[in-house]
């Protein structure tokens, strides 16, 4: 299991957050240093997917900056967002396509294509064998999770991961394989946010855990 | 990244074709929309003629304010837009692969189909390439110009009206250069100038409605 070259820390400066008139968050900061998790937990509407969002660049933090290395993922753009995985709340994953089909446009569009034997390896690692070629509209909510999770499988090449309730609509045996996927990347060098209403039970060299409280 | 881009254009054109029901409909509207014409003005053949260009160029940009609302409301809707932002491929270039794309699915037909229907007004023929070409121009700029308003009103309640009123004075100068290219010709004047004109607006808005578009997703996702 090789380790990933290049790793850089994340961190998190003074950060804000106002949605509408709401203020969910304020003055945090956190130092994210490769191989490390990062959990955050929080109650419903507490701001989870607001920091993950903020911390993707997705979001504009109403205040303080997002590092990479040092420096502001604002600048960085692409070349921040070619290290990282995001699995959004949102499944990403067309109706029309196949399962096979959404996970080489998600891995081609991240820059990393991925040959159709790679994906089947992937799909069946997190048991979907046999569901390779069903449009996705007829798979359920747990499978459509599995496809999407199936992107981790096939990025073990990137350092930073970030995964908004990635265990949501999984079965047992499934969150055990993305528990494992999680664990082994992190074993690699990379650093992992995660949010999740399980007590996840993931081996890590370092373990953070923030806890949002909703006001 | 051509990698990316081409993954992008790809991946449209196979939605298009299992959704090939979005295509027709667009489709069927521009011909409906030409043939009703002829039936409400009655059958005279001169006024026929001089009203084909502006009829057949009015319905194209009907139809493709028709098509523009789905092209980032699906991706918006099931997250996949967000692996877009999110994408190794700087987004202005992402989204000018959507753009092509788009054009490939709901201007295209329109322009290949236009010849057709200019018969039916009993167009000259000697003149049809003139109208053809400048709908062949003129059709991928309402869908550069059309990208920035459905980016700037995705996910918004009622962007459909607020699309049409957003665009459509945008569209105008598009369409008076586009008729007039075809009227010019039938006139004698030749249609050069116009579509010369098109040409250029084409190429103005291929390097620039992009990134404006990419930038209004920006401020729309957050």
């Amino acid at each position: 299991m090789g380790k990933i070259a290049g790793t850089s820390s994340l961190q998190a400066v003074d950060l804000h957050c106002v949605r509408g008139e709401r203020k969910l968050f304020g003055a945090l900061n956190f130092t994210l240093r490769s191989g490390e998790l990062l959990r955050i937990a929080g109650a419903n509407g507490s701001g989870k997917t607001s920091l993950l969002r903020i911390a993707c660049g997705l979001l504009e933090p109403t205040r303080g900056e997002v590092r990479w290395g040092g420096k502001d993922i604002r600048r960085l753009q692409e070349e921040f967002w070619r290290q990282l995985v995001y699995v959004g709340h949102a499944n990403s994953i067309k109706d029309d396509l196949t399962a096979t089909e959404n996970l080489h446009v998600a891995c081609t569009l991240a820059g990393v294509p991925r040959q159709a034997a790679q994906i089947g390896e992937a799909l069946r690692r997190l048991g979907l064998a046999g569901c390779e070629n069903l449009p996705a509209r007829v798979l359920s909510q747990g499978q459509r999770r599995r496809v999407a999770l199936a992107r981790l499988a096939l990025s073990k090449g990137a350092p930073l991961w970030i995964l908004d309730e990635p265990f949501a609509a999984l079965d047992a045996a499934a969150v055990e394989h993305v528990q494992d996927l999680i664990a082994e990347q992190l074993s690699r060098g990379a650093a992992v946010i995660l949010t999740t209403h399980l007590e996840a039970r993931i081996t890590a060299a370092a373990a953070l855990r923030i806890d949002l409280e909703a006001t | 990244m051509l990698a990316a881009l081409r993954c992008v254009i790809y991946r449209d054109l196979l939605l298009a074709v299992r959704r090939s029901s979005d295509v027709l409909t667009v489709l069927l509207f521009f011909v409906i929309v030409v043939s009703l014409f002829p039936l409400g003005v009655g059958p005279d053949p001169a006024l026929l003629r001089t009203i084909a260009p502006g009829v057949i160029w009015v319905a194209a940009l009907l139809a493709s304010m028709l098509a523009l609302n789905r092209m980032f409301a699906s991706d918006h809707a099931d997250g996949t837009l967000e692996q877009m932002l999110l994408g190794a491929t700087p987004l202005g270039m992402t989204v000018a692969a959507k753009i092509l794309a788009h054009w490939l699915i709901s201007g295209l037909p329109l322009v290949l189909i236009s010849p057709v229907l200019a018969l039916q007004f009993d167009f000259p023929r000697e003149f049809l390439w003139t109208l053809t070409l400048s709908l062949a121009f003129g059709t991928p700029v309402l869908s550069l110009i059309g990208a920035i308003g459905a980016a700037l009103t995705l996910g918004l309640r009622g962007a459909g009206a607020l699309l049409s009123l957003l665009v459509l004075p945008l569209y105008v100068p598009v369409l008076i250069i586009g008729a007039g290219a075809a009227d010019a010709a039938v006139s004698g004047l030749g249609g050069q100038a116009q579509l010369l004109l098109l040409g250029a607006l084409l190429v103005f808005a291929g390097a620039f409605a992009p990134w404006a578009a990419a930038v209004a997703l920006r401020i729309s996702t957050e």
